[in-house]
């Protein structure tokens, strides 16, 4: 009887031991690659300027300014001034925080979501996984830019409707990965040992699958918010659930079509800042997926 | 391999049966009356109650459907709100959203597959990382501002493409091709970029198998290990990406109709969009979801070629 006690010890001093050693090692398997490195300093970079957007910009991005309008790129206005003499370079700015806003709003609403339908799904099995895996099936039969634009067409409401149907829209994709992860981790020892205690099957599913199903759904997070923010540029440069003087990178692309030979900037700067958003995201994600779970390559 | 493609069949039946629940669903969570969002306030009651009776509105939800799903089997949608007939609109437009994704999806699937088996067996090498690169910034690109890229370069500068546009190729080869170059690279660039991704890690997932190395202690040629032992088994989840592909196709030629003007299908669910035309948006979401749940069982279908590990029974 007196061991136990003092295995006990060793299992509680080498836990947190083990831990730091294998954030030591998810650490340095993401980052060694360069690019995810520049990658996660953009997104750093980007999150600083979303919070100190009115600090960072030079300009009010809606002060107009019609005797400086379709500026040059100068000293005072560095990307130049749009048609109406607004700051090129403060509406980037600020179009960083409808962007990732847009981002994160829609892969909470798609992985709460998914995640719940998927956990049902595979937990359940049966016609449960049948009725919601189907459902799953045709909404991916629709692209999730068409699915997205139908929803927000019916739907409308601005900015508010594209974060609704893009969440809508991206349902589908944390559905399958959850179902699939569950459907893996209900066959474990360790989730039979746990119904055998008579642990309720909800949770099971919250205490002993969840956490155990995180890894790759964090990694599509990532992964996905890259494509929120790509859809949400499109929606935006289509027209639709644009708020008029709100700034955001899809319609100033569109904005600036008109003004593509004597101004290019004007849509040149917003693409960059959409490309490198989204290239960032992707590449970080890529990184996490490396580290948590390389078998997931190729299929994220 | 009979009962496994009628298996197939019914399961896409089924799909297809819930997509055009989930499509006619839509005019239903319309906030409000969907004639006034469709008309506008400004609309006199005549009208509105026209479009009431014209969407079948005043009947039961069932009624409702079954109305809309008979016309959608008879390839019957109504009217746009500008009295335009939306089946004859689908069949001119989608043969040109086709000839231009089809070609895209070609294209993309050679130039991807190729370059993505470069960077597996060069794994490494300076043109693995260029390539890999490349890939990466192809799916983060937006389609619409490589189309401001193009259209600022090579029509406006240069002058070598018009900018927008589009010619059929029965009226004037030439001119039709010098339209179709831009979109369709706007339109390939993703998929080169998803499918590059795919077959480098799908590659290099095979290449470490027991039965390569087997192959390659037994003395065939680096070649015909690549194209006959690696390939056909790594092109599996190639194939399946490719079926999706197509349906990103179509969400691309949204956007790209769009910048370079061109009057496919994709323009038409946009312009259905912008102006609130739900039977619109409806009839043109079904025809997308068609096509890719076709080309998905075909898809699915194929894979025996691929690995013969897959029976159909």
């Amino acid at each position: 009887m007196q061991t136990e006690p003092a295995a006990n010890v060793i299992i509680e001093s080498a836990a947190p031991a083990r831990q730091t050693s294998e954030a030591r090692r998810i650490f340095r398997v993401m980052f060694s690659r360069w690019i995810v490195a520049v990658g996660a300093f953009i997104i750093i970079a980007i999150i600083l300027v979303v919070i100190f957007a009115p600090l960072v910009a030079p300009y009010n991005p809606n002060k107009q300014a019609l005797e400086i309008r379709l500026q040059q790129p100068t000293r005072e206005h560095v990307l130049g001034t749009d048609e109406l003499g607004r700051d090129v370079l403060s509406r980037v700015i600020f179009g960083t925080r409808i962007s990732l806003m847009v981002g994160l709003l829609v892969i909470s609403i798609a992985s709460l979501i998914g995640m719940s339908l998927g956990i049902l799904a595979g937990y359940f099995g049966r016609w449960t996984n049948n009725v919601i895996m189907r459902i799953t099936d045709a909404m991916m039969s629709l692209p999730p830019l068409v699915l997205a634009l139908a929803i927000a067409t019916a739907i409308g409401g601005g900015l508010k409707g594209v974060i609704l149907s893009l969440g809508i829209a991206m349902v589908p994709g944390y559905c399958r990965l959850m179902c699939g992860q569950v459907l893996s981790i209900k066959e474990d020892d360790y989730i039979t040992g746990a119904r055998s205690l008579g642990a309720r099957d909800s949770r099971v599913m919250l205490r002993h699958i969840l956490p155990n199903a995180f890894p790759p759904l964090l990694v599509l997070l990532t992964l996905t918010i890259g494509s929120a923010i790509l859809s949400e540029a499109g929606l935006s440069f289509l027209g639709i659930g644009v708020e008029p003087g709100t700034a955001t990178w899809g319609s100033m692309v569109s904005d600036g079509y008109k003004y593509l030979f004597t101004n290019p900037l004007l849509s040149f700067a917003p693409g960059i800042a959409i490309t490198l958003t989204v290239l960032s995201f992707n590449m970080v994600g890529d990184g996490l997926r490396d580290a948590l779970d390389p078998r997931l390559r190729g299929t994220l | 391999m009979a009962s496994y493609i009628v298996r197939r069949l019914l399961l896409g039946i089924i799909v297809l049966f819930l997509v055009t629940i989930i499509i006619f669903l839509l005019i239903q969570i319309i906030p409000g009356d969907p004639a006034i969002t469709m008309l506008g306030p400004q609309a006199s009651k005549e009208q509105l109650e026209d479009m009431r009776k014209q969407l079948w509105l005043d009947r039961s939800l069932p009624v409702q459907y079954e109305h809309w799903l008979s016309g959608a089997l008879h390839f019957r949608f109504g009217t746009s709100i500008y009295h335009e007939n939306i089946a004859t609109a689908i069949i001119t437009r989608l043969p040109i959203t086709l000839y231009y994704s089809l070609i895209a999806l070609v294209l993309g699937s050679l130039l991807g597959i190729t370059a993505g088996i470069i960077c597996a067996v060069k794994r490494g090498s300076f043109l693995d990382s260029l390539i890999t690169f490349f890939a990466n910034f192809g799916i983060s690109v937006p389609v619409f501002w490589l189309g401001a890229l193009g259209i600022y370069y090579f029509g406006l500068k240069l002058t070598w493409l018009p900018i927008q546009g589009y010619t059929s190729p029965f009226d004037n080869f030439w001119l039709s091709i010098k339209h179709a170059i831009m979109p369709i690279i706007c339109l390939a660039i993703p998929a080169v970029a998803a499918l590059a991704r795919q077959t480098r890690s799908s590659m290099l997932e095979v290449l470490r198998r027991d039965y390569i190395r087997t192959a390659r202690s037994k003395g065939l040629l680096e070649k015909i290990v690549i194209t006959k032992h690696a390939l056909k088994n790594a092109l599996i989840p190639v194939v399946t990406l490719l079926g999706l592909q197509l349906g990103f196709l179509f969400g691309g030629s949204v956007l790209v109709e769009r910048v370079f003007n061109i009057p496919g299908m994709g323009r038409f669910l946009v312009q259905g969009a912008t102006n609130k035309d739900v039977p619109v948006v409806q009839a043109c979401t079904l025809v997308i979801a068609l096509a890719v749940v076709l080309v998905n069982l075909a898809v699915d279908i194929s894979y025996g070629w691929f690995d013969p590990r897959i029976h159909y029974d």
